[in-house]
């Protein structure tokens, strides 16, 4: 690292063209969403690389919500600290919200507010947005949510976005009805109208065409791992309702009855259950798995705690399973609507007695496209339960994406044996490790052989799956366990790597913090600092991992939770190198950004 | 694991003896009642021609839950957690509904830790038979209270128990079960009957089957007890059962019986006895539990029958082949559906 090179002197890149942040400051359960999202699919439709973050309240009705949208010519899509164009919609934070603009920033309100514009490092911009949505026709429920079209208008002239993106944002949005398309567009051609005509532009702000994005598709996080179990083909999906994992199973839901009837007689080809609590969801995933299907369940922090003991079981007991567990602020309540990472070590000794489990922690929408299809040929090959840890940035917010990626590969059942198998065989014992990967075969109930039948205990069973107390039995078993994990080593989703030759600092991230630290290390390399970049798929880690933390002499593990959990495990993944491991963590709710992870780590790089 | 049988063993209608139904040696108390109930079930699963194959032994925690071990060797089983073994059996018979499931439960395992878990099996209609082998007592762990314990009950070291007792047949009929028997694990001929109706039935079958524990609440003042059992059984209701392959044969007089027609194409012929008692009116079944609570009454038989209602799988809709075996050409859209929701998104 240069020597004196100061945390304070890592920036935000410059504002300008196509490089900015917007943030609608709204009442929750006012409509904004709508406006929000045409914004961000207009400007997406206009090649621009944009993200969007909504920062909503645990709440129906009332309590203040941001969403940022953020324009990024370089492509970068993590949070930013700074925005500079806050829409303020919302009289109860509209003082905040303004002392939060930078300077040259700009400010967009309801003239009727009659606000005092008492700061002059910034512009103000005022449009009649009660009179306008009255104005529009629409009924007097219908006329808060329409006035959000005014500042989709207003930003529309201002920014000069195309307004034929707008309308056929719109056009999605309300899948093609044209009576709502009508009334939006009709208030955000009255805002252009009237920016045209009242307002005179005195800002530096505006957006350009590009052609970043031509090919992409936008999507969530929890609609693409629905998506990706529906190709997954999972069978049963039992749940029970949680923020922020709901609407995987809501996706899940809508894409099912599409995509996954029998093509002949119309019938679902699978069964989707809401259950009475989780402990009844992972004991009907447990059930389902046992019996054959590909089974799966989604949830977040707290109904994990809930499932623990059928995890733990469907472990012992070696039972597949999928459980999505998107990550969330705190336990009980804690901050149900903000993002966190704080269900790592929890997830992975999930259980009692000595247990660890399979992680996968997808970083985009692609992977948690890939994640849905592929956690299930995993826990059916290695019979266990696999984990998805998602959380609500990726799973509630809209992120660019490639277009998805077919499954690359068949359905992989693991070791099902046949009526057929048993013949040839001439029967089989559940838990003997014949192939030397710890890995027992299996067969599934309804499996029409006088031997195909065993008998599923947590308690204890030798290789015959007979109840046993004999302590070598135990034994065995305890080790033959420990050495699939060793195996799942070698077949679970291996890390990205970007080695760059000389650097001296390895970083090492998973899941939603990779945004933050793809920026966060191109703002250190525009300082000179070169650094090295392991972005972890899953857990147990593989010998990349190993290979990655060796040579470099300054790990730092970036991760949005306050213990460093990750942390934790990976100082025990490489003994060795444990020293060598700083941990870099921050939780307060929000997506880490590229300028708080790179300034950190130059702080932390002057500790050594 | 097959067993080797002497050449004149008899079989039944699938060529199976007797022999192929059983378990491993039970490991429980000797002359406890949850034995006698295992024997039963494998005696019916004998005489129904039960292909084992196609059956489920599934159960939660307790001296009930180890005994699927006990019988159907030939069947798979699953020994689950405690008082959560209805969400496993949900999960098992949404995979596959083709299959019969048999739960065995305790009184602890329903009643308390399991109450929860139960009502919404119940309520979902999953398909099996669900016993619960009461004892009133927690034996694994050695002689405590369970929530089926009557008012005034006394046990070595528990004490007196001055709560009311849950019972199972009521918290059933309130979540809409279509099946709700009582039984007693001193009247073999009846649990068989009881069960071999229980699964012909097209939802969950509930059995409440009094089994007494031997070791810890056997004693003279017990309401679960050998003793109590045998001298206040009360028979409410009584039938044969008639199964779907076999023809009627016997004819009754108009007026003295009366039959229902279960799911599967069997019959219940119900015999009426004198004392008017009608098991397909669930509000009858209510009074008479509330009554029998009141008198101390241990009323045995068929309370309440009624196929009326679908079970899960059928509320789901599910394809004839079970979800367990659907191949990969059903469960996984093709690639051009992949690519066109794709262009569709862009």
């Amino acid at each position: 690292m240069p020597r004196g090179l100061l945390a304070e002197e890592i920036e935000d890149s410059p504002a300008g063209v196509n490089n900015f942040t917007i943030v609608a400051a709204t009442v929750n359960g006012s409509g904004s969403q709508t406006a929000n999202t045409t914004l961000l699919r207009a400007l997406f439709k206009m090649g621009i690389p944009v993200s969007g973050k909504n920062i909503f309240p645990s709440n129906i009705q009332g309590l203040p919500t941001w969403f940022s949208i953020r324009l990024s010519k370089d492509g970068f899509i993590a949070r930013r600290e700074t925005s500079e164009i806050i829409v303020a919609m919302n009289r109860q934070t509209v003082a905040e919200d303004i002392a939060n603009v930078p300077a040259g920033g700009v400010v967009i309100y309801p003239s009727e507010w009659k606000l005092n514009e008492d700061r002059t490092d910034i512009t103000y911009y005022s449009l009649p947005v009660m009179q306008m949505a009255k104005d529009s026709g629409a009924s007097t429920d219908l006329r808060p949510y329409v006035a959000n079209m005014v500042y989709v208008g207003a930003l529309a002239e201002l920014l000069g976005i195309d307004v034929d993106e707008i309308k056929s944002a719109l056009m999605e949005h309300f899948h093609g009805k044209q009576k709502p398309v009508d009334l939006n567009f009709g208030v955000v051609q009255a805002a252009i109208d009237y920016t045209r005509n009242n307002i005179t532009k005195r800002d530096n702000f505006r957006v350009e065409r590009m052609d970043k994005t031509a090919g992409k598709i936008m999507i969530n996080g929890n609609s693409a791992g629905a998506l990706g179990a529906c190709f997954g083909g999972f069978t049963v999906a039992a749940w029970y309702p949680i923020t922020p994992s709901t609407s995987l199973i809501d996706a899940l839901t809508d894409y099912a009855s599409e995509l996954r009837k029998d093509p002949e007689t119309g019938e679902p080809t699978y069964a989707i259950v809401q259950a009475e609590d989780e402990i009844a969801a992972i004991g009907m995933v447990t059930g389902a798995g046992w019996a054959g299907a590909r089974a799966m369940t989604s949830t977040s922090g707290p109904g994990l705690s809930l499932m623990t003991e059928y995890a733990g079981l469907a472990y012992f007991t070696e039972v597949p399973a999928v459980i999505w567990d998107i990550m969330r602020m705190g336990p009980s309540t804690g901050l149900p609507t903000r993002v966190a990472q704080g269900d790592v070590l929890m997830t992975y000794y999930l259980g009692h007695g000595d247990t660890r489990h399979v992680i996968l922690f997808p970083s985009s929408m692609e992977e948690a496209f890939e994640c849905g299809w592929h956690s299930f040929d995993l826990a059916e090959r290695l019979q266990t339960p696999v984990f998805v840890l998602s959380d609500l940035d990726l799973g509630m917010n809209l992120w660019m994406s490639e277009p998805f990626a077919y499954p690359d590969k068949p359905m992989d059942r693991g070791k099902v044996l046949s009526a057929e198998d048993l013949d040839r065989l001439g029967g089989f014992n559940r838990y003997e490790d014949v192939d030397g990967d710890g890995i027992g075969y299996r067969t599934v109930p309804g499996t029409d052989h006088p031997l195909a039948a065993y008998f599923t205990r947590g308690s204890g069973h030798n290789k015959y799956a007979q109840y046993t107390e004999r302590a070598d039995e135990w034994e065995d078993n305890l080790k033959r366990l420990a050495r699939k994990f060793e195996y799942a080593r070698t077949i679970v989703p291996k890390p990205v790597v970007d080695m760059v030759a000389g650097a001296e600092i390895g970083v090492i991230a998973y899941g939603s913090t990779d945004p933050g630290v793809v920026e966060a290390r191109a703002m250190l390399a525009a300082k000179g600092v070169k650094t090295s970049y392991l972005r972890l798929r899953a857990l147990p880690t593989t010998a990349e991992f190993n290979e990655f933390v060796t040579r470099h002499p300054h790990l730092y593990v970036v991760e949005n939770n306050l213990d460093g959990q990750m942390h934790k495990i990976l100082q025990t993944e490489a003994p060795a190198q444990a020293a060598s491991m700083k941990s870099i963590t921050k939780c307060d709710g929000l997506p880490l950004t590229g300028r708080w992870i790179a300034r950190s780590i130059i702080q932390a790089e002057q500790e050594w | 694991m097959a067993i080797q049988e002497p050449p004149s063993a008899p079989t039944n209608l699938i060529g199976l003896t007797r022999n192929d139904y059983k378990g491993r040696p039970s490991t429980l108390c000797k002359g406890c009642g949850h034995d006698s109930i295992s024997a039963r079930i494998i005696s019916v699963a004998y005489d129904l021609s039960l292909k084992p194959t196609q059956v489920i032994k599934v159960s939660g925690i307790g001296c009930s839950s180890k005994t699927p071990a006990y019988f159907l060797n030939q069947s798979h089983g699953f020994n689950g957690l405690h008082g959560r073994m209805p969400s496993m059996a949900t999960g098992a018979t949404l995979a596959n509904h083709t299959l019969k499931a048999i739960g065995v439960s305790g009184d602890g395992d329903t009643g308390s830790i399991g109450i929860g878990q139960f009502v919404h099996m119940v309520r979902r209609n999953v398909p099996m038979v669900y016993i619960v082998e009461n004892n009133g007592v927690y034996g694994l762990t050695k002689g405590q209270f369970s929530a089926t314990a009557d008012e005034g009950q006394k046990l070595k070291y528990a004490g007196v128990n001055e709560l009311p007792p849950i019972d199972v047949c009521l918290e059933a009929l309130v979540a809409d079960c279509g099946f709700v028997a009582r039984s007693f694990a001193g009247d073999p001929r009846q649990v068989e009957t009881l069960l071999k109706a229980a699964l012909s039935h097209r939802g969950t079958a509930v059995l409440d089957i009094v089994s007494p524990c031997v070791s810890f609440n056997d004693h003279e003042d017990s309401t679960k007890s050998y003793a109590w059992g045998k001298s206040h059984e009360e028979v409410v209701t009584d039938f044969s059962f008639i199964p779907f392959r076999e023809e009627i044969t016997v004819d009754y007089e108009e007026g003295e019986a009366v039959d229902v027609d279960m799911h599967d194409g069997s019959k219940l012929r119900l015999r009426k006895l004198d004392n008017d008692y009608d098991p397909t009116d669930k509000y009858a079944a209510m009074r008479l539990l509330e009554e029998a609570h009141q008198k101390q009454e241990f009323i045995t038989g068929l309370l309440y029958v009624n196929e009326n209602r679908p079970s899960l799988p059928e509320l789901e809709r599910l394809p004839e082949t079970p979800l367990s075996f659907l191949g990969e050409e059903k469960v996984r859209p093709s690639r051009e559906v992949l690519d066109k929701l794709m262009r569709d998104m862009m």
